[in-house]
């Protein structure tokens, strides 16, 4: 049980996936300038990422041990498939939701993060459980990280920045700090 | 139509490609695992893979089984077929991520004979020592287990105690942990195998 | 709005004025995961060019044959197909490279820049023409990756592709090789730029909402 707990806190904290790993950049960038859309957007991620989870275990586990070389394709399909799935399942249950999130439903494909979790998935060969504790971990990871730079970004809104110094240069610079903080929960879970 | 031939073009290109490849990536894997035993075991002069497989370890895979999906340590022989050691992978959360490493035991002696890393995400110029710092590595090239960890230069009373890297207290606390965790597992089943055994 | 582009433009502007990292901030999981070393910038870079101009090359020759409601579907399957086989080749011939770039090889097949182009360009024109704009932007990618890498190996490492510069007695900023100092680098780059842009053009800097291509397209 402590192990499902250290792959979760891990890779929500401690190997961020955006702070750390470098995963989820393009909506970091670009969704980022709200809460409320970080949030939305947020949610809708960790959604599909724990359906992948599940998936690509299952793809893993009896599939893909005989045809490694077909896991890349396979997994980027599962993905766009279950974007699809989920942007008509959004649609239909709340139509608001559905408009609000608008453009970001189907670049959820092109997220780096969510193939990247497949892969580290498979490359540390989890089971079930650890792939779910590690999706969920990675997907509040991120909010984290959204929310965390929507928030600043709000703020620096109203502040009096030079002219060359808003926009995607700042956001960086503000990304290199949270990242900078986030070093300092490693060693968290150690004895 | 056309989709579905060019669907079926490309699929075939990744095979041809596979096929070429697979073979000097598994070459590359066992050099580098072998370079590895060679380095945890001093130069043995070969080594033999041995499953462990309900608790006892057995030189094949049982009926039907995946070699992939069971555990292995590597028994080592010198020159005139005696055996030398064994090394065993572990690995566990260090402080950054998962440190995972391999490591020389010798039954006999009850002794670490060697330790090399073979992953490690340490922070780069602290917790990456125990990769980098040569005298961190050397500690384990004849120590009695089970290994204690000791504050850097309190002394070496005892045949048991490493001294672990100052600065890097965790990421040296793990890899002893992971020694210890090791050999408790699978100490008694590499102590009574066989042919160690007649020695 | 769509004027006709000589060929010279469709190599060049990808270099630099339409930089894919540097102005439109496309790609920028790779180009802050792997700049740590020069040479893993280097190998990502020419792996990142192969996949591009395979893939603009044949979604040019073939996109006649493409569906247009599954284009994207489409593009994403060839360009999986020249990732896995980017991958297997560089796992067969250079191992040590591959391990260090790790799952970042196959997370080119996200790379935005790539499906931009497709979706922009190479769906549009003739094959000559996406090659060369494949060949422009590919270079761009690579000029700004080994930017990047260079800066973070020099401060961070004291080398430059693996050869030591200041000697034993420098002390690297450490920073600049863990997740911050890509951060931190690629901003400074985009503080430089704007100001230099702002300088030379007289233009307000420019706010980067949402990269291009790929997002307004699909909304359509």
């Amino acid at each position: 049980m402590s192990d499902l707990f250290w792959i979760l806190i891990s890779a929500m904290v401690v190997n961020n996936f955006t702070l750390a790993l470098f995963l989820g950049l393009c909506p970091f960038m670009g969704v980022s300038a709200r809460v409320a859309t970080a949030l939305r957007m947020g949610a809708a991620n960790i959604f599909v990422m724990v359906l992948t989870a599940v998936t690509v275990w299952f793809l893993n586990t009896f599939v893909l041990a005989y045809a490694p070389y077909l896991r890349l394709i396979s997994f980027i399909v599962v993905i766009a498939s279950l974007v699809q799935i989920v942007e008509m399942t959004i649609k239909k249950l709340s139509p608001t939701l559905f408009r609000e999130l608008g453009i970001f439903l189907p670049l959820i494909t092109t997220n780096c993060a969510i193939l990247g979790l497949a892969i580290f998935q498979t490359n540390r060969g989890y089971g079930f459980l650890e792939g779910l504790f590690f999706a969920v971990g990675a997907g509040l990871g991120l909010v984290l990280a959204l929310v965390l730079m929507a928030s600043i970004r709000q703020q620096t809104e109203l502040s009096d920045l030079p002219g060359l110094a808003r926009g995607m240069g700042l956001v960086l610079i503000v990304a290199a700090s949270l990242s900078m903080a986030f070093m300092g929960f490693a060693g968290l879970l150690s004895s | 139509m056309t989709l579905a031939t060019a669907g079926g073009m490309a699929g075939l290109l990744i095979v041809v490609v596979f096929e070429w490849a697979e073979p000097q990536i598994e070459a590359h894997r066992a050099a580098v695992l072998a370079a590895a035993i060679d380095n945890v075991l001093a130069a043995p002069a070969r080594y033999d893979t041995l499953y462990v497989v309900d608790g006892a370890l057995r030189e094949a895979p049982p009926e039907g089984v995946l070699e992939r999906d069971l555990e292995r340590v590597f028994l080592g022989y010198d020159e005139s077929d005696v055996p030398v050691g064994f090394a065993v992978t572990g690995g566990e959360p260090g402080y950054q991520d998962i440190i995972r490493l391999i490591f020389g035991y010798d039954p006999g002696s009850g002794e670490v004979v060697g330790m090399e890393v073979l992953e490690s995400k340490e922070t780069p110029g602290l917790g990456d020592k125990i990769e980098k710092d040569a005298d961190f590595v050397a500690e384990f090239n004849g120590i009695q287990t089970p290994l204690v960890g000791v504050k850097q230069g309190a002394g070496q009373a005892d045949p048991h105690e490493v001294d672990m890297i100052t600065g890097a207290t965790i990421s040296s606390r793990t890899v002893i942990a992971i020694i210890n965790n090791r050999l408790e597992e699978l100490g008694p089943l590499l102590d009574t195998y066989p042919p160690v055994v007649k020695q | 709005m769509k004027a006709e582009t000589t060929a010279q433009h469709d190599l060049v502007r990808g270099i630099w004025r339409e930089n894919p990292v540097l102005i439109q901030l496309l790609g920028l999981c790779p180009a802050l995961a792997v700049t740590n070393t020069v040479a893993n910038s280097l190998a990502m870079g020419l792996a990142t060019f192969f996949v591009l101009m395979g893939s603009s090359l044949l979604v040019s020759a073939f996109k006649r044959f493409i569906p247009h409601e599954v284009r994207i579907s489409a593009y994403i399957l060839i360009i999986a197909t020249f990732v896995t086989i980017a991958d297997l080749v560089l796992a067969a011939v250079v191992p040590e490279i591959h391990k260090a770039l790790g799952a970042f090889i196959a997370l080119i097949v996200v790379n935005c820049m790539i499906l931009g182009r497709q979706e922009a360009f190479a769906s549009k024109r003739p094959v000559s023409r996406a090659v060369l704009d494949a060949a422009g932007t590919g270079a761009g990618f690579m000029i700004a990756m080994l930017m990047i890498g260079t800066v973070r190996e020099v401060l961070g490492n004291g080398s430059i592709l693996g050869y030591s510069l200041f000697g034993a007695g420098y002390e690297p900023w450490i920073i600049m090789i863990l997740p911050p100092g890509g951060f931190l680098t690629l901003g400074v780059f985009l503080l430089v730029l704007g100001w230099w842009r702002g300088r030379t053009e007289g233009a307000q800097a420019q706010v980067r909402r949402w990269p291009h291509g790929v997002a307004t397209r699909r909304a359509a």
